[in-house]
């Protein structure tokens, strides 16, 4: 039960964190001192207290697009493990959902942005959903491979199989996994180098593009669900690559927050070590990303 | 040991992926060049330890890994050139293509009557997988200098392969055959250099038609 209660409070506190962390660790490497830590906080504060300005053009899909896709991964919260911790909510074949929950909140993303009527925003949302037909296989793979080697459909039981022995019996394929998985983690989440979000020049936008015309608070449930986003993905890499477990539930909550922290810590290194690549090269390293996910599989099925 | 061997292969053919999606030619020729170390130390890991095998350690380190590259990159400056532009096969085509060669190596392997005790190694996989790749690079690209790569990339698949087999090898055989890879590369060095000079190109789809003077 306090597990459950922990899983809830982690889930919706942390999030928007993660992007202070990011946006301090970039601050840090440009020799700046940087927003606080708990900036983003602070942001969706000010945006939720603000009022909403709906265009004409738009209908019921625009105000419906960020509610659906903050509902869709909040759910999808619910289903992720955190820290070697089962997950509230939990079903055979879960993995699915999981995996689709994203896709139903990206459609929502891209109608809403559809709904406009604004030439850039359908540029944004074509390429939002070309980019993710080719990062869904290499979560599919991913989520296979660790299925097989857990001999379960379950979300939790395959998230929460990797351990230490797994690592040293399969290192190979788990390495190729975290591997994709991290680029996997930083496409979905439209970080550099597949989209910069703090772009503010509409031809090279992805994902900020199609959020143009939210403002007040469906802004801030965009911002607030996009961190969400970031959370949850983030927590299904470190449940791979950092499967340390004490077997003290209130360690391995602690253990948790501080890998998610330097995983934050880690996309603000990347992100202010590499250029944004253009966008012709993106499509090959989400297939290369797929390609070593399905190399992991390949490994673990022989 | 063979644990760390396998991990070893996994990044053979990594890196046969890497070179299929990379369009610097420089990148290619180091990616090669790791190949060729890494190809070095494994004989290391699977045999017991003999001068023999010392010896084909150093030779293969330094013949794959220092003087090829050498050579090859030696050639790529004084062609000027730095990119492979325009593959008859696009990378992204190239790169599916070269992960269902891996995968069909895998599946062909399985069916390999093989000796037990190398059943379980991914060797005879990774090899397989390696020479298919480098077939590909060599089929698909259009500079003179991807296609040495490619053919690179092939004798290390057929070097994977033989290293099951080092032990049964006598050194004077391994020696011939890096001597071969050695003057093979050297020739297409000088070729490619003297391609460069007469056409100013060394695209090699140009050199279809024959020409008199």
């Amino acid at each position: 039960m306090t597990d459950i209660i922990i899983h809830c409070l982690v889930a919706l506190l942390i999030p928007p964190l993660l992007l202070g962390v990011i946006a301090k660790t970039k601050a840090a490497f440009a020799g700046r001192v940087g927003a606080p830590y708990l900036q983003p906080y602070y942001d969706l504060y000010k945006l939720l207290r603000k009022g909403s300005v709906f265009s004409e053009t738009t209908t019921w899909v625009f105000r419906a697009g960020p509610i659906v896709t903050l509902a869709a991964t909040l759910i999808a919260a619910l289903l992720v493990p955190l820290g070697r911790h089962a997950s509230p909510i939990s079903f055979s074949g879960d993995m699915i959902l999981f995996a689709y929950l994203f896709g139903l909140s990206r459609f929502f993303t891209t109608i809403a942005a559809l709904d406009t009527g604004s030439s850039f925003e359908g540029m944004g949302a074509a390429r939002e959903v070309t980019f993710s037909c080719l990062t869904e296989p290499t979560l599919f793979f991913a989520l296979i491979t660790l299925a097989r080697m857990s001999k379960s459909l379950n979300l939790s039981t395959i998230l929460t199989h990797p351990s230490p022995t797994a690592w040293l019996a399969d290192g190979a394929s788990m390495l190729l996994l975290a591997a994709a998985l991290f680029i996997t983690l930083l496409a979905e989440n439209s970080r550099i180098p597949f989209d910069d979000p703090n772009t503010h020049l509409e031809l090279t936008m992805i994902h900020e593009v199609m959020v143009l015309d939210h403002s007040g608070p469906a802004f801030g449930i965009i911002l607030y669900g996009a961190a969400l986003k970031l959370f949850v993905l983030g927590a299904v890499f470190i449940n791979v690559a950092l499967p340390i477990a004490t077997g003290n539930a209130l360690a391995d909550w602690g253990i948790f927050i501080v890998a998610m922290l330097g995983l934050a810590m880690t996309i603000g290194v990347v992100e202010s070590v590499m250029a944004r690549l253009r966008l012709v090269r993106i499509p090959q390293l989400l297939v290369g990303a797929t390609i070593l996910s399905a190399f992991a599989m390949l490994l673990v099925l022989r | 040991m063979t644990v760390f061997a396998d991990q070893l292969l996994v990044l053979v053919m990594l890196i046969n992926l890497v070179m299929l999606g990379s369009s610097r030619l420089i990148f290619s020729i180091r990616a090669v060049a790791v190949q060729g170390v890494i190809l070095g130390i494994l004989p290391g890991l699977i045999h017991p330890f003999s001068y023999h095998l010392a010896g084909i350690t150093i030779g293969i380190i330094l013949a794959k890994g220092v003087i090829i590259p050498y050579l090859i990159s030696n050639a790529v400056r004084k062609a000027h050139i730095r990119r492979e532009v325009e593959p008859f096969l696009g990378y992204v085509p190239t790169l599916l293509l070269g992960a269902v060669f891996t995968a069909l190596a895998f599946v062909f392997a399985e069916k390999l009557p093989l000796a037990p005790e190398h059943r379980d190694l991914l060797f005879v996989p990774a090899s397989i997988a390696t020479l298919l790749i480098g077939f590909l690079l060599l089929t698909t690209r259009r500079k003179a200098i991807s296609q040495v790569i490619g053919y690179l990339v092939m004798e290390n698949g057929i070097f994977v392969f033989g290293l099951l087999l080092t032990e049964a090898m006598p050194v004077m055989v391994e020696a011939g055959a890096l001597l071969d890879l050695l003057v093979g590369i050297f020739v297409m060095g000088i070729v490619i250099n003297h391609i460069s000079q007469e056409f100013s190109s060394i695209d090699t789809s140009r050199l279809r038609t024959l020409k008199e003077e």
